[in-house]
This record gives C-alpha cells, sequence and structure tokens, in this order.
C-alpha cells in the first residue's frame, strides 16, 4: 500500500469525481438483456459441472465427472454415442445441442452448501453456464436448486436422495433423476418381509441430518405398515468415525434387526463395528440377527469389503443391469476409463442427457421451455426402463432395484448383486403425501 | 477530514477508490482470451472480497488490538446469517431490518460468549472460543433443526408470511432481497470492445457497507479505547498493577468484532437468502485468522488484503481443471506438455488448499508483517524518501 506522494486534494478530486461517475448508472439502470440468464450467442453452449471434489464424497464426485465428460462426448458426436442410440427420444444427433457446440465449466462443492452456492454461482456469473447439474448430498441439491431457481438457470440434480429434494424444498427450475427415501422404504419393506418375515423388531441408528430423518421415516413407516415393530431409533452424528458406543444398546435391547440409515464413511464404519460385535452371528427370539442399508452403493461396499455379504439394501442403478441403455453406458464408460461407472455416474450421464434432449425438442435454451419440455416426460431406454418425469415435482418415475452384498463376488466391482427390480407402481406416491408435504414448485423463472 | 489525520484520510480515500473501480480492476483480461481465466470481477467474488473484508476487519479489532486470539469468530457470521434469513422469512424481503437484527442478534450471542471465555486468556481464550464455536455449529446442524434447517441450510420458501412485503412476486416466485426497491442481484453490464465490467447493485451496496465499517475501524484504531486495548496486548499484567481492570475493555472489543462479524453474516444472507451451519465450522473461523495474518496482524488495511487473497484462491485457483492446464500448455511439445501439466497440477483445482499452505508459509517465515509488510517493503525499495516506516501501522502509540 504505497501512498506515496499523492496530495489529499488531487486524491479526494479524483475520487470523489470518479465514485459518483461509477455509482450514478449503477443504481440507475436495471438489468434487462436477452429474455433469459446466459443466453448462449455464439456457436458453443456452457454447462456447469458442479460436483464434490474434496471431502467425504470426492470419490462419487470424480465418478459423477468422468460421466459428465463422457455425455458431453457424446452430445458432440465423439465416442460411440452411448445411451444415445438406445434412448426412447432421437432428438439428439450428436450436432451438441441445438447445432452449439456443448462446453463445460468445473466446480468444487466441497459439500458443503456454501461452497456449492459460490462455485455454482461463478460459473453462472462468470462463466455463462445455462445449465447447473451435479452435487452427491442432498444438503447441497436443495441449496443449489434454490440458487438456480433465483438465477433463471436450469438445475439438474445429481445424486441426491432424501425426500426433500422433490418434497419440501422443490423448485420450478430443479428435476431429479435418482430415487428417493420414500422409494427405498417401498421397494425395501416386500423383500425383508419375504426374507425376513413380518414380525421382526427393528433398532434405526439414523445420521443426524436431513437425509437420516427422511430416510428413517421413510423406512420406517412402509417396515411397520407390514407389521414390524420399531423398538429403538438413535440419532448418530454426522461426523462420528467409531459406532461402537451405539452398538452395545441394540445388544441390550430385543431388536433382531438392525437399519442402518448411513451414507458414505459413516455406513462403512457403523456396519464395520456392527459386524466387529458378532451381530451377525447373534440369535434373538429365535431368529437370526439381521442388518439393513437403505441406499447401498458400490462405492461403500467397497470401502466396507467382506461385511456388505448377504445385506440387503436399495439402489438406483447398477452396472451389471442387462437392458440395452445400460449396456451401452456400461460399454462406453468401460472404453474410456476401463472400469464400470457407479450409480452416481448413472444418473449424472443421464441427467445431462435428458437435458440436452429437452432443450432440443423445446428449440430453446430458456428455462421456462425445458421446464415445459421436461415436466411428465416418458422416456426409456436409459437404464431404468419405461420412466416418467413427474410435473407435479420434478421427481423421476422408475423401478428401484433391491441389491444385496454379494457372497462370492468375482471382481473388485461386482459387488452387489441385484435381488429384485421393484416395478415403479409399487414406489409411486401422490405428490402430496405426507412424507413430501409442503413447499411448492413455484414458476420457473428466465432469469434476467 | 471526517477526524482523521492526513495518513488516515488518504489511506480511506486510496481503498473507497479501489472498492469503486474493482469491477475494472478485477477483470483486466479480455472476455475470450486465455487470461480470462483470472479475471475475479464477478459480482458474487466482488461481494466475497468486500463481506469478509469487514468480517476480518472486526476480527482484527479483537485479534489486532487486544492480543487476543478467538478461533470461533465465525460462530457470530452463522448467527448474523441466520437472522438476516429469518428476517427475510417473517418480516420482508429489505435488507436493512435484517442486517441491523443480524448484527443485534450477533453482538448478544458475542457477550454471552465472550463474557464466559474472558475469563481466561491465551490458549485457553482460543480453546474456549473454539469449544462455543464448535457447540454453535453442533447446535444449528442437528439439535436446532427446526430454526436453522439443520443441514440443508435455512431457505426462504413460497409460503413464508413477510408480513411487510409480498410473500410472492408477481410471477409465482420468492422474492429477491433489496434495498427499498433496489434489488440486489440487478446488475448492468458496461461492454468496452472485448471487455466486459458488471456493475452490481449487491457489490456497490456491501462496499458502502465495508468502507463504513473501515472508516469506523480507523476511528476505533485512533481512539483512546484504541490506545487501551493495545495496552492490553502489551502487558496486561502491568495494566492491572496501575489499577485498571482491562476485562470491560476487552469484552467491548470482543462484542464490536462480534458485530462486525454478525454484519458480514447479515449482508451474505442479503446476497444470497441462504444460511448453513458450515458456516460456523471451525475451518471457517480458522480461515478468518488466516486472512488476518496474511494481510498483516493489527493494520487496518491487512485484513481486507487478506481476505481478498484467500477468497481469490478458493474461488479462481480452484476453479482450473487439467483441461485448462492442458489448454495453456499445448504449445509445448507433447512429452514436455505433460510433464509440465503434471508437475503444476497438484497445485490447482482441488489442490488449492496447497497453494494456500505456501503462500502462507511463506509469508509467515519472510514477512512476519502480513502483505502490509511486503508492501512496505516495495514501497521502501522504490520510494525516494527514506521509507517512513509503519504506515498503516498501528503497534504504536497515536499520539
Amino acid at each position: 500500500m504505497s501512498k506515496g506522494n499523492l496530495t489529499r486534494r488531487g486524491v479526494l478530486k479524483t475520487g470523489a469525481v470518479a465514485g459518483a461517475g461509477l455509482a450514478l448508472p449503477t443504481y440507475l439502470s436495471a438489468a434487462g438483456h436477452e429474455g433469459f440468464t446466459n443466453a448462449p450467442t455464439g456457436s458453443t453452449v456452457t454447462l456447469g459441472f458442479n460436483v464434490p471434489q474434496s471431502g467425504p464424497y470426492a470419490d462419487e464426485g470424480a465418478d459423477e465427472l468422468r460421466a459428465y465428460e463422457l455425455a458431453v462426448e457424446h452430445l458432440n458426436g465423439e465416442g460411440d454415442g452411448g445411451m444415445l442410440n438406445t434412448f426412447s427420444s432421437k432428438a439428439l444427433d450428436g450436432t451438441g445441442i441445438l447445432g452449439k457446440k456443448v462446453e463445460y465449466v468445473t466446480g468444487d462443492t466441497q459439500t458443503k452448501s456454501d461452497a456449492a452456492r459460490a462455485s455454482a454461482k461463478s460459473m453462472i456469473e462468470k462463466d455463462g453456464a445455462i445449465m447447473i447439474t451435479g452435487g452427491s448430498s442432498s444438503g447441497v441439491a436443495v441449496a443449489v436448486q434454490a440458487l438456480c431457481q433465483e438465477a433463471g438457470v436450469i438445475f439438474m440434480a445429481g445424486l441426491t436422495h432424501s425426500n426433500d429434494t422433490t418434497g419440501k424444498d422443490k423448485r420450478a427450475n430443479g428435476f431429479r433423476h435418482f430415487f428417493n427415501s420414500y422409494m427405498s422404504g417401498a421397494a425395501l419393506a416386500p423383500v425383508l418381509a419375504a426374507n425376513y418375515g413380518t414380525d421382526r423388531k427393528a433398532y434405526h441408528l439414523t445420521a443426524d441430518y436431513n437425509w437420516g430423518y427422511t430416510t428413517e421415516e421413510a423406512v420406517r413407516s412402509s417396515t411397520e405398515a407390514m407389521g414390524w415393530e420399531t423398538v429403538g431409533s438413535v440419532l448418530t452424528p454426522l461426523t462420528q468415525t467409531d459406532f461402537s458406543s451405539y452398538i452395545t444398546p441394540v445388544l441390550q435391547s430385543d431388536a433382531d434387526v438392525l437399519v442402518l440409515n448411513h451414507y458414505g464413511g459413516n455406513m462403512v464404519n457403523s456396519l464395520t463395528n456392527a459386524v466387529q460385535f458378532g451381530l451377525r452371528d447373534r440369535v434373538v427370539n429365535g431368529k437370526n440377527f439381521e442388518i439393513v442399508v437403505p441406499l447401498y452403493s458400490r462405492l461403500m461396499a467397497k470401502g466396507a469389503g467382506a461385511n456388505v455379504k448377504g445385506i440387503f439394501g436399495s439402489t438406483n442403478w447398477h452396472w451389471s443391469l442387462q437392458d440395452e441403455g445400460s449396456k451401452a453406458f456400461v460399454q462406453s464408460f468401460g472404453t474410456k476409463y476401463g472400469f464400470p461407472p457407479s450409480q452416481a455416474a448413472h444418473t449424472c450421464y443421464v441427467q445431462a442427457l435428458l437435458y440436452a434432449d429437452a432443450v432440443q425438442r423445446a428449440g430453446s435454451f430458456a428455462p421456462c421451455a425445458v421446464v415445459e419440455a421436461l415436466e411428465g416426460f416418458e422416456f426409456d431406454g436409459m437404464g431404468n426402463g419405461p420412466t416418467l418425469y413427474r410435473a407435479e415435482d420434478h421427481q423421476c418415475f422408475k423401478d428401484v432395484l433391491v441389491v444385496k452384498g454379494k457372497e462370492n463376488p468375482t471382481s473388485e466391482f461386482d459387488l452387489l448383486e441385484v435381488v429384485e427390480v421393484t416395478p415403479v407402481d409399487q414406489v409411486t406416491y401422490a405428490p402430496d403425501h405426507p412424507q413430501f408435504a409442503g413447499g411448492a414448485l413455484g414458476t420457473c423463472n428466465n432469469g434476467a | 477530514m471526517f477526524g482523521l489525520d492526513k495518513k488516515d484520510a488518504s489511506l480511506l480515500l486510496i481503498v473507497t477508490a479501489l472498492v469503486a473501480f474493482a469491477p475494472f480492476l478485477l477483470n483486466p483480461f479480455p472476455e475470450g482470451s486465455a487470461m480470462a481465466q483470472f479475471n475475479a470481477g464477478y459480482p458474487d467474488l466482488m461481494q466475497r472480497f468486500v463481506i469478509f473484508g469487514i468480517f476480518a476487519i472486526g476480527f482484527n479489532i479483537l485479534f489486532g488490538l487486544t492480543g487476543y486470539l478467538s478461533f470461533g469468530h465465525a460462530a457470530f457470521l452463522g448467527v448474523g446469517s441466520y437472522a438476516a434469513v429469518w428476517m427475510f422469512k417473517l418480516l420482508s424481503m429489505n435488507v436493512l431490518p435484517a442486517i441491523i437484527l443480524a448484527v443485534i442478534v450477533a453482538g448478544i450471542f458475542a457477550l454471552i460468549i465472550g463474557y464466559v471465555s474472558l475469563r481466561r486468556s491465551g490458549i485457553y481464550f482460543s480453546i474456549l472460543t473454539l469449544a462455543f464455536a464448535q457447540m454453535s455449529f453442533a447446535l444449528a446442524y442437528s439439535v436446532l433443526t427446526p430454526i436453522t434447517g439443520g443441514e440443508t441450510g435455512l431457505q426462504l420458501a413460497l409460503d413464508d408470511p413477510r408480513i411487510f412485503g409480498s410473500a410472492t412476486t408477481a410471477e409465482g416466485n420468492i422474492p429477491v432481497p433489496g434495498f427499498f426497491g433496489l434489488e440486489m442481484r440487478d446488475s448492468t453490464e458496461l461492454v468496452l470492445g472485448n471487455w466486459v465490467f458488471t456493475f452490481s447493485v449487491g457489490y456497490y451496496f456491501a462496499a458502502i457497507i465495508m468502507l463504513l465499517s473501515f472508516y469506523l475501524s480507523i476511528r476505533i484504531f485512533r481512539s483512546p479505547f484504541g490506545m487501551m486495548l493495545r495496552a492490553v496486548k502489551s502487558n496486561q499484567q502491568r495494566l492491572n498493577y496501575t489499577g485498571l481492570n482491562p476485562r470491560p475493555y476487552t469484552l467491548a472489543a470482543f462484542v464490536i468484532s462480534g458485530m462486525y462479524a454478525g454484519l458480514a453474516g447479515g449482508l451474505m444472507a442479503s446476497m444470497d437468502p441462504l444460511a448453513g451451519a458450515e458456516r460456523m465450522f471451525w475451518t471457517a473461523s480458522g480461515e478468518v485468522v488466516l486472512m488476518t495474518i496474511l494481510g498483516g496482524v493489527g493494520t487496518l488495511i491487512g485484513p481486507v488484503l487478506g481476505a481478498g487473497l484467500i477468497k481469490y484462491m478458493e474461488n479462481i485457483i480452484s476453479k482450473i481443471n487439467s483441461d485448462i492446464l492442458h489448454s495453456w500448455f499445448a504449445f509445448l511439445p507433447d512429452g514436455l506438455e505433460d510433464l509440465v501439466v503434471t508437475l503444476i497440477y497438484p497445485f490447482i483445482g482441488k489442490g488449492w488448499h496447497l497453494t494456500l499452505g505456501i503462500v502462507f508459509m511463506l509469508v509467515v517465515i519472510f514477512l512476519p508483517g502480513g502483505l502490509v509488510q511486503g508492501g512496505q517493503k516495495i514501497a521502501g525499495l522504490f520510494g525516494r524518501k527514506k521509507a517512513q516506516e509503519p504506515k498503516n501501522a498501528t503497534t504504536e502509540p497515536a499520539e
């Protein structure tokens, strides 16, 4: 800060004149441009990929980014086209979106709402992104979704499982392809009843934040509906790494099922602790003690290793599915990166394609046109069978997979086996279902 | 001018000029050029610069003057944000009541925490503040979910009451925070050739508040009260023996600096109406300590510079990915290009923390006085007259 030989009078004069000159136009004029935020003007269009690159979900973020890069390749007509060949809508032709080449910018959400919003804002304000997508946590998804609503761009949620994303925090500019807690509960309950009987006493360990609450509620109401009894429920801090002190009370209760409403590292640790305490060898009330993990991912199964064998859970998609869409996606992802994609990669890839397709069909990048094209859109060939983007809450309705930790894995990726594909009718709920009550979509926002 | 001596007045004017012309100064590279990556002149980041500037200025009043190192200052920032968002939910989208309440609530909160924590000094004080901040974080994250929104954060909703304003806009959306009709998100663009400069209402609003708080901090630094605080820093024992009780002074400084943090939190919520618990996490408290030390503890302008540097790195360096690196070094032969990219890669993108750490180490080792000392050294090299040392300085008594 050299202030050298500036005279007070000189500085004062320049400062005052310049300040006044600058402030005046700023305060008098309002924003008004092309009709919607970041309308693409040149020969390219920029998408913003906002994924966790550091923090607890960095692995998933990295996989999401790989999927997005693949999607951009396919949209621009490079590579083998992947799911574009199996997608039921044929609007996309491999020449970008509406003839504009797709470019992208990336950002790090750090799995923090603030950082995610800062990153999304810089993509919108600095890089001119027309759509933001990604994320691996419901808190972040909800925060970024609200931001996109305000800014007038489309948000295509990545991995977010909490009911709130399309429940009480839903927004007109936001869309979710991933399934949710309610669907997990509804899909799991019949399988659990078939395997473990209808006369069970469940004990819940729940991560102490929104996703944990909604997941516990969902699993609880579905299992209680078929006759189970919930004997205990304990909240565990998200930062907990050792769950021993939470497992001991389970041993003392007369519960015969433990439900771990944990995700990521939490689930890896709690499951490992539970197995170490010999829960799986226990016999209570004359029945074998069982453990259930409502939301599974391959990356978690990898972390928990042999402990996942035989444990039930639900998942949005799995690479071993044999439909044409899944095969095409696994094929092109595997060719490019050398290993199969995770469910996070799948949902992100599909979201990118769905957005591009909606723009193409709408013939415009304007968010309201895209919203209209996506609402009530029915499609197939994306790996989950026939799927509906419901207009009332912008949630995708499709089959849900119930999976089980594989007893004899053949490779480090082959950790889960699909037990049942729960048909979509069984996981469909009314838009005003109590678990999704409150909140309103509002109207779509085109921004400035 | 304004009751400042010549030196301080010119410092204030320089800062005013820098802040007023920030949209130009921060956008030196034309749009579309390879260097445009380093442009920082977009509203969100500029707002962050001044808001964290306020936060750091306030922190410096406590740390720089009294030497009490609070490790829980982010708690006040978080409390301020929550207060502001609640005002948006209940009262109206005008930022004025929100910011006022944010400052008041943060002040009360600081009074309670300060009253307890200031019974100890040194490391014990730091640990106490850290404990309180982590407690607030844990409360906000889960226990108080109905008030704070928990992990998802506190957000506006369409069905909020907003008794003094409309709950929804004509189009059926959530209204945007504004200052008597001036919407914070509004901006206007000036296109000069290849350069695009964005002037945002929110930025200038925050900037004016920042200048006011900067002015206030100069007055505090130069006041008899500031003198007392420095006395606490230099030798508290001696102060005790002269029959003065330092606690009211330190408590006042603690509350003032807490209110600054609350102001920053309220502004943050005004620019982006959301309050999340991670704003209170201990890393956020650590960040403001870094900002202050990086810029120069106990100097007037230092904390603002430190805040700017850290926010710049967080938002600009972290956005550079390997594709961008490859495009920069595309002119090199293939093998060499890959080598250079591999060497630089750990320091960009998610590796920005590493870069920040290195910068921090270099500053602490070679410039213990922070960036301000660096500036003085450079000025000393080129200055005609013998560098008349501490320019913005503060560690010595003001007559």
